[in-house]
């Protein structure tokens, strides 16, 4: 159920990401001048007849924000209630600060004509909290706890040779490393849409014509860097997942998420070469902002499942306050 | 603590950091010229001259699309045709923003009493191009039955942003220092925008039928003026008036 539940939240924060990226797609961000209200009405309270123009996009988008907020206050105050784990329960804690973060961030753009440092900052930390989401509905899900993880070396080429154990020194490095790259990947792309880079380089896959702009500016240099940005990300996600396929074929639970990661991938520079082709046609860009999200936390499951042999502790833990309530619940009911 | 909690916590705490350590925050008041506005025009009436002229445009310009606005009901029902771009009649162009650049030193001119209006009626802006003088009142009118932020996007004066829910709603604003142009659009109706020519001086003018327009008041001098059209640019040229002299002057812009 709580998974269930986590799973939700990160659902609802992808969603809000899309919002998000509608507000800025349609340049919505400041067709509500005032925050946290909006027009001078409380923000629950604006009549929804005067959600026209630019504010449908940006008044929903914090109607969302706010649902989305109550709902990680409601997940951390569960966690805290009912996790073992006390790195889960801090996880929990860390996404209800960070998600408070967000909509001050959010508020003080709006109060100050979006500064681009501070836009880039609140779409730079949006990602972060999907994947504090996005890593709480994963760790509390049943498969996480369950024992996959501590089985030993699985037979993987038909030699009949073992491959390399379930915890992949290799793996865990690259998935990380990968992980990392398609973070960093999105700030860029961030700073390129805030700072108005987006179309710097009008053509594609080439750049005024040619494998490299014959001329230079900052937008260009933003707009190049996301491009080649995208090139190194690329490849990393195919070295990871090359690795998966090659090493770890019969894991499911590596595999599965490899597989999504590819599709997402083909998505995402598909949806890049759109963004540019089309003008920044505003629902084409804003999918191209919720699929290099929804990159990112599938890159990040895939490296937390690599990492699981570390958490073998807490799933003994866990095994062992749910056998201690197994007990527990045996003694109440012999005692009843 | 635990290696993902303190990676993702850094992470937070980082982008948090981030934003908060490079935030330009709300703009200052930009530094104007703050001697005080003369009660009395320097210019001596016996000796005022006039610039005269007219702005003409060459070339065909684009058709003027109509302006999709079904994003906000009432502007479908209500809205007035947008102002275009270019508005051309007996072959001269209106909405082009004519002043003196230079030549007028270090005189300075009592600041008019009477406020100008920027009226938002159907949708649009009224006028589109404008100009008021430093520290001059600038009322901001919402004329229409939905709402429209104003958000002024200055340069050298303070930015600002302001919501206008109902209809009747008006806000009275300063500049503090002179800018050519100051961009004004509404985010709730993409199509909306104004520009302002913010002059130390009264000497400015927006072409209106027929491209005509009249600079009047001068002392005698040689000035540059400056013709400023929202797509097609600035030209400028030196002109020498005498005493009680009125000159006719003329700005070709090509399309």
């Amino acid at each position: 159920m709580r998974h269930l539940y986590a799973a939700l939240v990160a659902v609802s924060t992808g969603i809000l990401i899309f919002a998000g990226g509608l507000v800025t797609s349609t340049e919505s961000g400041l067709s509500v001048p005032d925050w946290p209200n909006t027009y001078g009405y409380f923000m629950f309270f604006f009549p929804l007849d005067k959600m026209v123009g630019g504010i449908r996009f940006e008044h929903t988008h914090r109607l969302i924000a706010s649902t989305v907020g109550f709902l990680i206050l409601v997940l951390a105050a569960w966690l805290w209630r009912s996790e073992p784990r006390r790195w889960v329960r801090r996880l929990g804690y860390i996404a209800l600060a960070a998600v408070i973060t967000q909509g001050i961030l959010g508020g003080i753009t709006v109060l100050w004509y979006l500064p681009d440092p501070i836009s880039i900052a609140h779409a730079s930390l949006a990602q972060i909290v999907f994947c504090l989401t996005m890593t709480i509905a994963l760790v509390t899900s049943p498969g996480w706890t369950r024992a996959y993880a501590v089985e030993k070396g699985t037979p993987l080429r038909r030699s009949g040779r073992q491959g390399p154990a379930p915890d992949d020194l290799m793996l865990r490095r690259v998935a990380a490393v990968t992980t990392a790259l398609i973070y960093l990947q999105i700030v860029v792309g961030a700073t390129m849409r805030h700072t108005g880079a987006g179309l710097a380089i009008p053509d594609f896959p080439l750049m005024f014509g040619q494998l490299i702009p014959p001329h230079w500016d900052a937008k260009i240099a933003i707009h190049f860097a996301h491009r080649v940005g995208a090139l190194i990300a690329a490849l990393a996600i195919l070295a990871t997942t090359g690795h998966v396929f090659y090493h770890h074929r019969t894991r499911k639970e590596l595999t599965r998420p490899s597989i999504l990661l590819l599709a997402l991938l083909v998505t995402q520079i598909t949806l890049g070469a759109l963004t540019v082709l089309s003008h920044k046609q505003f629902i084409i860009n804003s999918l191209h902002v919720v699929t290099g999200a929804s990159v990112l936390v599938t890159s990040l499951v895939l490296t937390l499942r690599a990492h699981r042999a570390r958490f073998l502790s807490d799933v003994r833990r866990a095994d062992a306050s749910a056998s201690a309530d197994t007990r527990l619940g045996r003694l109440a009911g012999d005692h009843a | 603590m635990h290696p993902i909690v303190r990676v993702l916590a850094c992470a937070a705490l980082l982008t948090a950091m981030l934003g908060a350590a490079c935030g330009g925050g709300a703009s200052e008041e930009t530094s104007a010229s703050k001697t005080a506005a003369p009660v009395a025009n320097p210019v001596d009436p016996n000796t005022a001259s006039a610039i005269t002229g007219v702005i003409t445009l060459q070339g065909t310009p684009p058709p003027s699309l109509p302006i999709n606005m079904s994003s906000d009901p009432y502007c479908m029902k209500h809205g007035a045709a947008p102002t275009p771009t270019f508005v051309v009649s007996d072959g001269g162009l209106e909405n082009v923003f004519i002043y003196v650049k230079d030549g007028l030193g270090t005189m300075k001119f009592p600041v008019p009493t009477k406020p100008v209006v920027l009226d938002q009626k159907g949708c649009t802006y009224s006028p589109r191009v404008l100009g008021v003088q430093v520290g001059q009142s600038l009322d901001i009118v919402n004329s229409d039955e939905t709402l429209h932020n104003v958000h002024a996007l200055p340069m050298a004066n303070r930015e600002f942003n302001r919501g206008q829910s109902l209809q009747g709603m008006k806000f009275t604003t300063t500049f503090t220092a002179p800018e050519v142009m100051l961009p004004f659009k509404c985010d709730v109706h993409k199509w909306m925008n104004a520009w302002v020519g913010v002059l130390e001086h009264p000497f400015y003018a927006v072409s209106g039928k027929a491209g005509a327009f009249a600079l009047a008041g001068l002392p005698p001098g040689t000035y540059t003026i400056e013709a400023w059209h929202e797509k097609l640019g600035s030209q400028t040229q030196q002109v020498t008036i005498g005493a009680k002299e009125s000159k006719t002057i003329s700005f070709v812009f090509k399309v």
